[in-house]
């Protein structure tokens, strides 16, 4: 018996072009035949805010004291053309997210949330509910392409009204809501009968292109008395060209929503491969409004992955007047919470992967329709939960402002960050960190 | 039975009509003074003058006043209309009572792209002929148009009728939900999930109904031919694929 000496073997090895994720979902795809519908925003690596840094106070700039100096947090928006601009005690405000995508319990909490701290909630794709116009002091009417339950009495109730061009997880595509979530008020307040798939369009009917968004504008001005600022929200794919034909258009403020921007349902091939990230997207569109002598007069929110103080400060310094968020206020209600693993295992999925929000089965009770899991969230406690949350932004972004010495938030600016990858650089148009080589350019 | 109110001459009748001349008064002018009507005021009966075209008139009026525009009115005249009654005496642009709640509205000559889009109740009356899109996403709107209807007329209406007199463009219906379409000429093609169906009793009684609320006589229901959805494209199913 001769021993074989034992030879060497490679280790397996899978490959990065087809990991084991995209192994999965060729699978996935042939057993089924049909793409991939999730909730929530691109998932991918992006290049995102935390790739910029703030510089500080040094010798040539002095800070201010926290907690005892003034870094003031308000904003007012819509001061161009409307009678009643809104103002808000801070810079962040809720993202639209329509009541069938989300529980009547959850938008009431988002209400009360909001409302404790002085900003604003916004309706979705399928009209207002009571609940939310009851528990939001500053309420955004949508105004969306599928018009589902959109009259003129919620508008006249309205305190602003969002045109919905776009969302950043699918510019250029429409909505869809699965019939798991069609319950009978849902199916009552969009004309349709129960149980079935919803598409919402994706296009406006009575409107293309920016000449018709002007009277289109100028209509819903008419009808509410020229008193409501006129939000124009669009995803970030060509965001200077957005920006400026909305505001051509007549658009109090410009909503520009980026890639990571959730959604409630979409194919993952929209929100993995259409659009730009957030980072890249705001500095273009200050350019746009900077050309036209706009900057500050006609605001900017944006929106897309914010999720920190930080996020909300590099956005206001990169020239944003405020900012909107969506998935984080859904997680601070309670949406992934470790506390339901054992229902999210049952799903198949884990706390804080899922994302199936459109078959309506969430155990934290946020993106159903189901009245059992619904009643799972309690609206006043979940509603205090997003208070907190919100006010740690603020704190967070005046810390940073404070650091900066600025003593509004809104003082924050480009000169304040430096870029940690050159991919940042040129999206931020801040320098590298350490240099002073912005790359890129915005020109336009 | 009682007979139908015939809305379309409901509200002309009563006292002298208050004047608003357009060639001197803006538009923001006309739609403060109507808006401002309560229900149950005295002056109820707008004339207005000099429309050229102008957008946005009469829109968002919540009184059931009568409003008669002397011309032609530009893009969403009668928006979102609630108990108003208003006639244009001329052709209208594009979103004529589009949203509208309730009420009636009446143009004499043609309408634009997307008449009557997105409503949800009320009466759309067309002496003429509609463009494209007429209906579209319509939500319980009563349409009834005596001439022809363009293009993708219906596309994903949702519910109410669309009564054509004359014939239908391409692609009626696309992807329609509950509305019921009814067309009395030739139909040019029919879009996604449209189909035709069986014309019954209280098929030509509706017809007969809303016919009679428009003030239109003298026409045989039994001319008309029924479209609505064929229910197919309600869950999506991967073999649909092809239908979209
Ligand atoms: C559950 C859910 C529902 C949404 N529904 C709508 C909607 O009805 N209309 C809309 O414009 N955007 C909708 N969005 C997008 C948000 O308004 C917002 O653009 C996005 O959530 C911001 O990104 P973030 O989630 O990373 O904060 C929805 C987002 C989520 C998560």
């Amino acid at each position: 018996m001769t021993d074989h000496p034992r030879v060497p073997r490679t280790l397996p090895r899978f490959s990065s072009t087809f990991d084991p994720a995209t192994l999965a979902e060729i699978r996935r795809a042939s057993a089924t035949g049909i793409y991939d519908i999730r909730g929530g925003g691109a998932k991918r690596k992006l290049p995102n805010f935390d790739d910029l840094l703030f510089l500080g106070a040094s010798i040539s700039r002095y800070p201010l004291e926290g907690y005892r100096e003034r870094c003031g947090t308000d904003v007012v928006l819509g001061t161009r053309f409307a009678k009643k601009p809104i103002e808000l005690k801070i810079p962040i405000t809720i993202a639209g997210m329509s009541f069938g995508s989300l529980s009547a319990q959850a938008k009431e909490a988002l209400g009360r949330g909001a409302s404790t701290m002085g900003t604003s909630t916004t309706t979705g794709d399928g009209g207002m509910t009571q609940e939310e116009r009851g528990h939001s002091s500053i309420l955004v009417y949508q105004y969306l392409p599928s018009r589902y339950g959109m009259n003129p009495e919620d508008l006249r109730k309205a305190d602003a009204i969002e045109i919905v061009v776009g969302q950043g997880a699918k510019p250029g595509g429409g909505g869809m809501l699965l019939g798991q979530k069609i319950s009978p008020r849902v199916a009552a307040m969009r004309t349709l009968p129960e149980g079935i798939d919803q598409r919402s369009a994706c296009r406006h009917p009575d409107w293309t292109g920016p000449d018709d968004l002007e009277i289109k504008i100028e209509e819903l001005r008419e009808i509410t008395n020229w008193e409501k600022p006129i939000y124009v929200k669009v995803g970030a794919s060509r965001p200077y060209y957005d920006t400026a034909l909305a505001v051509k258009s007549g658009a109090d403020v410009i909503v520009i929503d980026g890639m990571q921007g959730g959604t409630a349902a979409t194919q993952d091939v929209f929100i993995e491969h259409v659009g730009i990230p957030t980072l890249a997207a705001i500095r273009p569109a200050v350019k746009a409004l900077e050309d036209l002598g706009l900057h500050r007069k006609v605001q900017l929110i944006v929106s897309g992955g914010i999720r920190n103080g930080a996020d909300v400060a590099k956005a206001l310094a990169l020239g944003a007047d405020a900012v909107s968020i969506g998935t984080a206020a859904l997680v601070a209600l309670g949406d992934n919470d470790p506390a339901w693993e054992a229902d999210y295992q049952a799903l198949g999925t884990t706390a804080g992967a899922y994302d199936d929000w459109h078959e309506g089965k969430d155990p934290a009770g946020i993106t159903t329709q189901d009245p059992a899991l619904a009643a799972r969230l309690d609206p006043v406690a979940a509603g205090r939960r997003l208070a907190n949350y919100l006010s740690v932004l603020t704190l967070e972004a005046q810390t940073i402002a404070r650091a900066c010495g600025k003593s509004h938030v809104h003082n924050l600016e480009p000169e304040d960050l430096v870029a940690l990858t050159v991919e940042a650089a040129a999206m931020a148009g801040v320098p590298l960190a350490g240099t002073d080589w912005v790359p890129g350019g915005v020109r336009y | 039975m009682t007979p139908a109110p015939n809305l379309a001459t409901a509200g002309l009748a009563g006292p002298e009509a208050e004047t608003i001349d357009l060639g001197t008064d803006s538009v923001r002018d006309l739609n403060s003074r109507l808006q401002a009507v309560q229900p149950g005021a005295n002056a109820t009966r707008f004339h207005v003058l000099n429309p050229a075209g102008r957008h946005a008139l009469a829109v968002g009026l919540t009184a059931p006043l009568s409003v008669e525009i002397d011309g032609h009115a530009g893009y969403y005249c009668a928006g979102m209309n609630a108990l108003a009654s208003v006639t244009v005496n001329g052709n209208t642009g594009i979103g004529v009572a589009e949203n509208m709640m309730s009420g009636f509205v009446h143009v004499k000559g043609d309408a634009g792209a997307s008449a009557g889009a997105t409503a949800h109740g009320g009466m759309l009356l067309v002496e003429g002929n509609a463009a494209s899109r007429c209906g579209i996403s319509m939500k319980g709107i009563d349409i009834v148009v005596k001439g022809s209807v363009g293009a993708m007329s219906a596309f994903m209406a949702q519910a109410g009728t669309l009564i054509v007199l004359g014939d239908a463009g391409d692609a009626l219906g696309d992807s329609i939900y509950e509305a019921r379409l009814y067309v009395r000429g030739t139909v040019k093609s029919l879009g996604a999930d449209c189909i035709e169906k069986p014309m019954r009793d209280e098929h030509r009684a509706e017809i007969a109904e809303k016919l009679a609320a428009a003030g239109i006589t003298g026409v045989d229901v039994g001319a008309f031919r029924r479209y609505g959805s064929a229910r197919g494209l309600y869950n999506f199913h991967v073999d649909n694929a092809g239908a979209y």
